[in-house]
């Protein structure tokens, strides 16, 4: 074993390894509407993150992420509390009631607010505030740029789209930071919910301006450069690449979510896989592309992905022991329990905070970043 | 090595080429400096060579652009990176990796090139621009100037046979400045690279130059030859051309090296003559800092500074990249709460003012003015910021008029030039009638006429009772406008006195003209024609 593959030594842990943790994280909080284990998949991300996360913008990344999450229970919470179908219990408030005419669908706005269907509402909530989490998670432990080096060469290119993509969240916060920033040099308020309107499109334009500044400087830097393929070659594999992409994602999510149809899971998955491995063998042959230092692969890195996996694996085998304690019933209304497999699971999810070495440190890396992060208080406005 | 045959380049929706008919020929190992001014095509003369203009900008392009054989009509941008290096105006937004090493091997990775190659070649690009001590850095935490290195480096691993600049120096301290053409200069020198850099301060990239091309814009033919000759009719000119211009020295002088050679009698002539003394009256204190301490989180970028600033009096506060300039700057304005001591503005503290209280004390007008402008059309803008001021319709518009001249009012702020952007942020922040008026940078991409304007402007403001504070690296700018010169260094006070003091015996502050006739306190071409018209 190399010394860099010891945990003494700092180093930035593979960043494919970080993504399957928190994917696996995401998917069993896509298995579950319990908030006790909601919340503590949220807590473990949270631990790691603070222990490992890297000291680059994209570090930082996590608690725009957290702001967001809660942005979108908050939001469910109030949309199901007017729009809602009404579930009978315990009344808290009657909002005025409007029923829409046969021709809109019949539906009836507004109506008793009860803690039935306000509870219902947050479990929702937080399971897709949870996945966002989970997300947040990934993008502040795995540097963009590392995960983009480690596709294959013929997935690079789809590979950018999405790389680029992730940068634009951190690099769109630098820009509300200035866009904020203006708003108080213009005499407008910079705080509040007011401060809120008129701010999409100038972040959005930032944001955009500098991906396009990024992709130029990649251009020139010889990205995208093509093998000896001849033309008609490159577009055959390219359609291939981006029907097999598809097909993985579609199985994947078949695989994700335990509602989909049992037919879209794994045989779609299996075809995507084959096809894209297919183009990446062929390409693999024509395509240049060497690595630079590659990211080694050693012992933390299994680690990791074991770790998410456990906790995958937990609620998997929980949703077949006992289903219900996965989505306790708000009708009636009963005490959310925290299985102990999961629990189990969820401290296996836990070790990558102390069986990974930590990230190179950077002394100087507090100063540059100390820009972002009141911009990212907007979020909460 | 480069060759444009009769390149003509339009851009989308636009009148008038940029690029007309352009025929030029720049050999191997050179250093070619493009000379023109703001807005006559000197980016997209530089984006052209590796093909990014039309690829990147659309617009039309007709004619032929070569680099050692090979025509950017039929290859993309991608497929010339091994012979062009391109590093842009702002080289952060080209950063692509994380770390420097990493940023370094990049275009090697996309090149193909073979593990243990790309190994030695990132140490000895580290070692030739003197990279080894940051190389694990993250780029986010480097200096402006390793910055500009790093940008350089990124491209130099791929042994590129031309290396393209924009504006590589600008945005640096004179120091930093200099590591970067000492850099360049070894390149060009040892390993017989093709360097084509356009640079709006011609002082300091000229004398390293081999060749200037001089680009008129608007139609006229552009001129490349010797830095003497074509220096001799270019209406923008170093402060030392112009005095060589002014003295009438032949050949012409291109440093300040060359031209004190031949000062020994102009400076006899100055002996017994004294520059004029600013009469501009300060006024009373406007803003005070009291054991200001300020930085981010555990970082303390301001350490115990202490300033006063009075009504009608033009302070520069200079300093290395990093000094604190910006964070003082957003101390006075009140973007940030100060850690410990007082920031007062006219007695209240900044920070704690409502934003529409706040602009009516203190306006800033930050590195990149478009920052401060928020709507698609000069003219909205402009009764927008009439709008928050609560002043009669037209207001800052007829400001904007006496500040630039003649400005479209259906023109995107985007589309302005960099004079006509700054002057309408800068008239956007003085229709609130601030007393304290702020500048972080403001010289930035501007040519020589547009920094008189500015110079210009600065002066009346000063007269008419505002105080004035910017920051910058511009040394010849601050020579003829400051008053009072204020050095940070690490966050501390180091200097603080009238400008011709603290400037004139400083080797690094030192305007061209001050170094030419040392030890005589002369700072601009201005006073020694004044003083000359009076001997004469």
């Amino acid at each position: 074993m190399s010394p860099r593959g010891r945990s003494a030594v700092r180093r930035l842990v593979h960043p494919v390894a970080w993504w399957a943790w928190a994917v696996a994280l995401a998917a069993a909080a896509m298995r579950t509407t319990n908030p006790l284990i909601l919340g503590a998949i949220v807590a473990v991300t949270a631990y790691v993150v603070v222990a490992r996360r890297g000291t680059a913008a994209w570090g930082r990344a996590y608690g725009s992420f957290l702001r967001l999450a809660a942005v979108l229970v908050v939001f469910r919470v109030l949309f199901i509390a007017v729009f809602g179908v009404r579930v009978p219990g315990e009344v808290l408030v009657t909002l005025p009631s409007v029923q829409l005419p046969s021709w809109a669908a019949g539906i009836t706005i507004g109506g008793p607010v009860t803690v039935e269907l306000l509870l219902g509402a947050l479990y929702d909530g937080m399971r897709l505030g949870t996945l966002v989490v989970c997300v947040g998670a990934a993008n502040a432990l795995a540097s963009p740029y590392r995960l983009l080096r480690s596709l294959p060469a013929a997935l690079y290119e789809a590979g950018v789209v999405v790389t680029v993509a992730l940068a634009f969240a951190p690099q769109a916060v630098v820009s509300l930071g200035q866009v904020r920033e203006t708003r108080r040099l213009r005499g407008r308020p910079d705080r509040g919910l007011r401060s809120v309107r008129g701010l999409a499109l100038p972040v959005l334009e930032g944001g955009l301006e500098r991906s396009v500044a990024l992709a130029a400087s990649m251009d020139a830097r010889g990205f995208g450069r093509q093998g000896a393929l001849p033309p008609a070659a490159r577009r055959l594999t390219a359609l291939a690449t981006a029907v097999g992409l598809l097909a993985f994602c579609v199985g994947l999510y078949g695989l994700l979510d335990a509602g989909a149809p049992r037919a879209l899971g794994l045989p779609v998955l299996g075809a995507g896989a084959v096809l894209v491995a297919g183009v990446l063998f062929a390409r693999g042959r024509a395509t240049r592309r060497t690595r630079y230092r590659p990211d080694p692969w050693l012992a933390p890195e299994w680690s990791t992905v074991a770790g998410g996996v456990a906790a995958l694996l937990a609620v998997i085998v929980v949703a077949r022991l006992d289903p219900g304690v996965l989505a306790p019933s708000v009708v009636p209304l009963e005490v959310p329990q925290l299985p102990p497999l999961v629990a189990v699971g969820l401290l296996a999810a836990l070790t990558p905070a102390w069986l990974t070495p930590a990230p190179p440190d950077d002394a100087a890396a507090a100063v540059v970043g100390s820009d972002a992060a009141p911009a990212s208080e907007a979020l909460a406005a | 090595m480069i060759e444009f045959r009769n390149v003509t380049f339009t851009y989308p929706d636009a009148d008038a080429p940029t690029l007309d008919r352009l025929d030029l020929v720049i050999p191997e190992g050179e250093l070619c400096l493009v000379v023109g001014r703001t807005g006559a095509g000197k980016s997209t003369l530089l984006r052209a060579v590796n093909g990014l203009v039309p690829r990147f900008t659309g617009g039309r392009l007709a004619g032929d652009v070569l680099v050692q054989g090979r025509c950017t009509r039929d290859l993309p941008p991608r497929e010339l990176a091994d012979v062009v290096g391109l590093v842009g105006q702002d080289p952060a937004a080209g950063f692509v990796a994380d770390t420097v090493e990493d940023e370094l091997a990049y275009v090697m990775e996309n090149l193909g090139v073979a593990p243990d190659a790309m190994r030695r070649r990132v140490e000895d690009v580290l070692d030739l621009l003197s990279l080894h001590a940051v190389r694990h850095r993250s780029l986010a935490t480097l200096s402006g100037g390793q910055q500009q290195r790093v940008a350089i480096a990124s491209v130099l691993t791929a042994s590129p046979r031309v290396l393209v600049l924009d504006e590589p120096t600008s945005a640096l301290d004179p120091a930093s400045a200099e590591e970067v053409l000492a850099a360049l200069t070894r390149l060009v020198h040892d390993l017989g690279i093709t360097a084509l850099v356009a640079e709006h301060r011609l002082e300091r990239v000229l004398p390293y130059a081999d060749r200037v091309l001089w680009l008129p814009g608007g139609g006229d033919p552009a001129e490349l030859g010797e830095p003497a000759r074509v220096m001799a009719r270019t209406p923008v000119a170093p402060p030392v051309v112009a005095l060589g211009r002014l003295v009438g020295w032949d050949p012409l002088p291109l440093s300040v090296r060359d031209a004190r050679r031949q000062a020994a009698g102009l400076r006899d002539r100055l002996v017994g003559q004294a520059p004029p003394v600013s009469v501009r009256p300060a006024g009373a204190t406007i803003a005070t800092t009291s054991r200001l301490c300020a930085g981010y989180g555990r970082d303390v970028v301001l350490r115990d500074v202490e300033l006063h600033v009075h009504r009608g009096e033009v302070v520069a506060v200079m300093g290395r990249n990093g000094a604190g300039k910006s964070t003082l700057l957003a101390q006075l304005v009140g973007l940030r709460a100060p850690l410990s001591g007082r920031v007062e503005v006219d007695g209240e503290a900044p920070h704690d003012l409502t934003p529409a209280r706040a602009v009516r004390l203190v306006g800033l007008v930050p590195q990149d003015p478009s920052l401060l402008l928020l709507r698609d059309r000069v003219d909205t803008e402009c009764s927008g910021a009439d709008h928050d001021a609560g002043l009669p319709a037209g207001t800052t518009f007829a400001l904007l008029g006496e500040l630039v001249g003649e400005v479209d009012p259906a023109a995107h702020p985007r589309d302005l030039s960099e004079g006509q952007r700054l002057g309408l942020a800068l008239a956007v922040v003085l229709a609130a009638a601030p007393p304290l008026v702020l500048l972080d940078e403001p010289t930035r991409g501007l040519d020589y006429g547009a920094k008189d304007r500015l110079v210009a402007v600065l002066a009346r403001l000063a007269a008419d009772g505002h105080a004035v504070v910017l920051a910058t690296h511009d040394v010849e700018v601050v020579a003829r406008v400051a008053d009072r010169v204020v050095v940070l260094a690490d966050g501390e006070v180091v200097a603080d006195g009238p400008a011709r003091e603290v400037v004139v015996h400083s080797p690094v502050f030192a305007p061209q003209v001050a170094k030419v006739l040392h030890p005589e306190p002369w700072l601009t071409v201005d006073e020694v024609e004044q003083a000359l018209a009076g001997v004469a």
